[in-house]
């Protein structure tokens, strides 16, 4: 199973995000570098609506991501509810 | 393989092509296991000059600079002309041993292997 | 009642899809005329899928969210003076190449991409593109505010442009570019959005951008991370776009694999400028080019060249000697500008004895054996006052235009100078690699027309013979922003700026 991987900038509003993802991959590991967040997880990774929304105590477009996405690897798949990464191999 | 264009026939324009150099061919010259010099070095020529006249003047220029260039013993550098042996005439032109344009001279200076054990 | 809410694939569908039209009275060809003459065949435009499904209206908003919060961190860097707060001002001498060398090719991406943006037949992947294009008219603006408040207090950023298009090493990038820009839409797509993006920008934009922020400098980490999230929705398109063409149809893997092969090799080569600047420019040091490759390409690419076997794409041969480059890439770029430091457009320095002994650490294989010794002579005569340059002109590369300094690394002889050759119609051409010989043998109508500054200066062409008409020639102010930094007036300027004797 390869790696999956994102980077989000390091401010406020990804604190959440990296709170949420953790919640809902509990396999993920978070590497906190020079203002960037980098976290990886063996074949996918997940970000949630709902769990993002809850802890940043209001509602949370998940096309907002692009405001502090760094960078990611594997194929993405985006909807309403959700933004998920993977590698199918 | 050929390019892939629009038009048939296409080709770029020869930006180095031996008529643009004034009469001068492009030698490359390169001086093994000293790497002090990053890269081998590009020198103009007058193709009519004799190959006594690059030892005397334009390696000094281009390689002066290292410590062992003063120890090298001349009769023992091997050289190589296009990457094939080459025992130069130092009277004759370079034209008449074979320099072309964009040529590459190399030599090794056997016992002269560059500094620190480092090829420096 | 209020109108129900579309959800984002509805939303795509309609602000994308139904944006195109049949061509019914006019020919499609005539339409796309550059669709065809690569050998790309593509049957079925619509199976083109965006997986962000940003439309026009949430992309103008999000940018114009990034914007703002990226003007607001230049406002305060301006207002407290923030160029004080760097580490050190050799650290300034890596932002010079950026905005000589990266920024305008950000604007010849934008330039490209506006073309691909017109060209390819599918409005999905048009419009993907027309983004990338205002982004990367975004990234080399952003790029010139950033920097303008630096060079304000620092020599060497004002003549960027000009250099750009004249001096030695930054014929690198542009020829990179124009080789691309000069391709068809699917080349240079692959070559940008897939091999040059995908692949390798991660290691322009995060470990450098992360070790700007480390050495205290918060406009350049800010331009660079507000850069790098629009860069996260062009990797996808890079991966899009190759995952497109090699299911539209067979035949278009071989022509794939070909262009993956080359622009991975052609951006490794170009990055070798960012190995030097991760090893040897950052001041206070974060993580190292070999890292950086490892944890970027060899461990993120190699999981997406696994997804790609299903296709029948092979991980490109040149990642083998890329891997054994690795211990090598940054000490010997270095050491070509430490040596033709009198004719850069930025100041060298050899690295103090804790960087040493960093890069001894980092590079436990290869630094002490050959590099070491080589930056310790060197300091040895500038400290006696002869810091050497070295006379003359390098040999370049036809292909990558790069002094020949890259040693024979694939065959473990790392103290031996790369020469390859070959002919092409009675004349011989000359290479720092197999990879740039075989790029070269493949198009050579296009190659020998490669504007070699070095073969520019002999011709004549570049201002005169001598070096001080060549340094007017390229608007670089001898004295000023070249040689070495110690005794230079960035130097002066630092110290009297942070009150050190």
């Amino acid at each position: 199973m390869s790696r999956v991987q994102i980077g989000l900038q390091d401010n406020d509003e990804s604190r959440y995000i990296v709170a949420a993802i953790e919640e809902d991959n509990p396999t993920a590991i978070v590497h906190y570098e020079p203002a960037l967040i980098r976290i990886e997880n063996e074949g996918h990774l997940q970000i949630n609506r709902e769990s993002v929304s809850e802890q940043m105590g209001m509602d949370w477009d998940v096309q907002s991501i692009h405001v502090n996405l760094v960078t990611l690897t594997g194929n993405i798949d985006e909807d309403d509810d959700y933004f998920r990464i993977e590698w199918a191999n | 393989m050929a390019v892939k264009a629009l038009q048939e026939g296409y080709h770029g324009e020869f930006k180095d092509s031996a008529e643009k150099f004034g009469g001068a061919i492009v030698v490359y010259i390169g001086w093994d296991k000293h790497l002090w010099f990053c890269s081998p070095k590009a020198f103009p020529l007058d193709p009519n000059m004799p190959f006594g006249a690059v030892v005397e003047n334009v390696l000094p220029a281009g390689f002066g600079a290292h410590p062992q260039f003063a120890e090298i013993d001349w009769d023992k550098v091997e050289w190589s002309l296009n990457q094939q042996p080459f025992t130069p005439d130092m009277e004759k032109s370079l034209a008449e041993q074979g320099f072309d344009h964009k040529c590459l001279l190399r030599m090794k200076t056997p016992g002269l292997d560059g500094l620190h054990g480092a090829s420096i | 009642m209020e109108a129900k809410k579309l959800n984002v694939k509805e939303k795509y569908r309609l602000l994308t899809r139904d944006l195109d039209w049949e061509f019914s009275y006019e020919d499609r060809k005539e339409a796309f005329p550059y669709e065809e003459f690569e050998g790309i065949k593509i049957t079925d435009w619509s199976k083109w899928e965006d997986p962000f499904r940003l439309t026009m209206d949430a992309y103008w908003k999000y940018q114009a969210e990034k914007e703002k919060k990226l003007y607001a961190i230049y406002d305060a860097f301006a207002q407290n003076n923030g160029h004080l707060n760097v580490s050190d001002a050799r650290y300034v001498n890596a932002l010079k190449i950026f905005l000589t060398a990266i920024s305008p090719a950000e604007y010849a991406a934008h330039n490209g991409f506006a073309f691909t943006g017109r060209q390819l037949g599918g409005i999905g992947a048009r419009i993907a593109a027309q983004m990338q294009s205002i982004d990367e008219l975004r990234h080399i603006q952003t790029q010139i505010h950033a920097m303008s408040h630096y060079n304000k207090h620092f020599e060497g950023f004002d003549e960027f442009s000009h250099m750009h298009d004249r001096v030695w090493y930054l014929s690198v990038p542009k020829s990179f570019f124009d080789d691309a820009r000069s391709s068809g839409p699917f080349e240079y797509i692959v070559a940008i959005s897939f091999a040059f993006e995908y692949v390798l920008t991660n290691l322009l934009f995060v470990p450098f951008m992360s070790g700007a922020a480390y050495n205290g400098d918060m406009a350049t980490v800010t331009f660079g991370f507000s850069a790098q999230s629009d860069e996260a929705r062009h990797m996808t398109l890079g991966l899009e776009i190759i995952k497109f063409l090699l299911e539209q149809h067979e035949d278009n893997v071989p022509i794939v694999q070909k262009w993956i092969d080359k622009w991975l090799w052609r951006g490794y080569r170009l990055l070798s400028v960012v190995a030097m600047m991760m090893d040897y420019m950052l001041p206070q040091k974060f993580m190292s080019w070999k890292e950086a490759w490892e944890l970027y390409f060899e461990d993120a690419g190699g999981a997406l060249f696994r997804d790609l076997e299903r296709y029948g794409i092979k991980m490109p041969a040149c990642a083998e000697l890329i891997a054994k480059e690795k211990d090598h890439l940054s000490h010997q770029t270095w050491w070509t500008f430490y040596t033709f430091g009198h004719a850069a457009a930025f100041h060298t320095w050899t690295p103090s004895a804790e960087e040493m002994d960093w890069l001894s650490e980092k590079y436990p294989d290869s630094f002490d054996k050959w590099y070491r010794p080589r930056f310790e002579m060197a300091a040895e005569l500038a400290e006696k006052g002869e810091r050497f340059y070295s006379e003359g002109l390098p040999q370049l590369c036809q292909t990558c235009q790069i002094p020949m300094f890259y040693t024979e690394c694939g065959d473990d002889r790392p103290d031996d100078t790369c020469y390859r050759s070959t002919h092409y119609q009675g004349e011989r051409f000359h290479f720092c690699s197999d990879h740039c010989k075989d790029i070269f043998e493949d198009e050579p109508e296009k190659y020998v027309h490669a504007w070699l500054p070095v073969h520019q200066i002999f011709q004549g062409n570049c201002g005169g013979a001598d070096l001080a008409d060549v340094m007017k020639y390229y608007k670089l102010n001898d004295g000023a922003v070249n040689a070495d930094y110690m005794g230079s007036s960035d130097e002066q300027r630092w110290k009297a700026l942070k009150g050190i004797a």
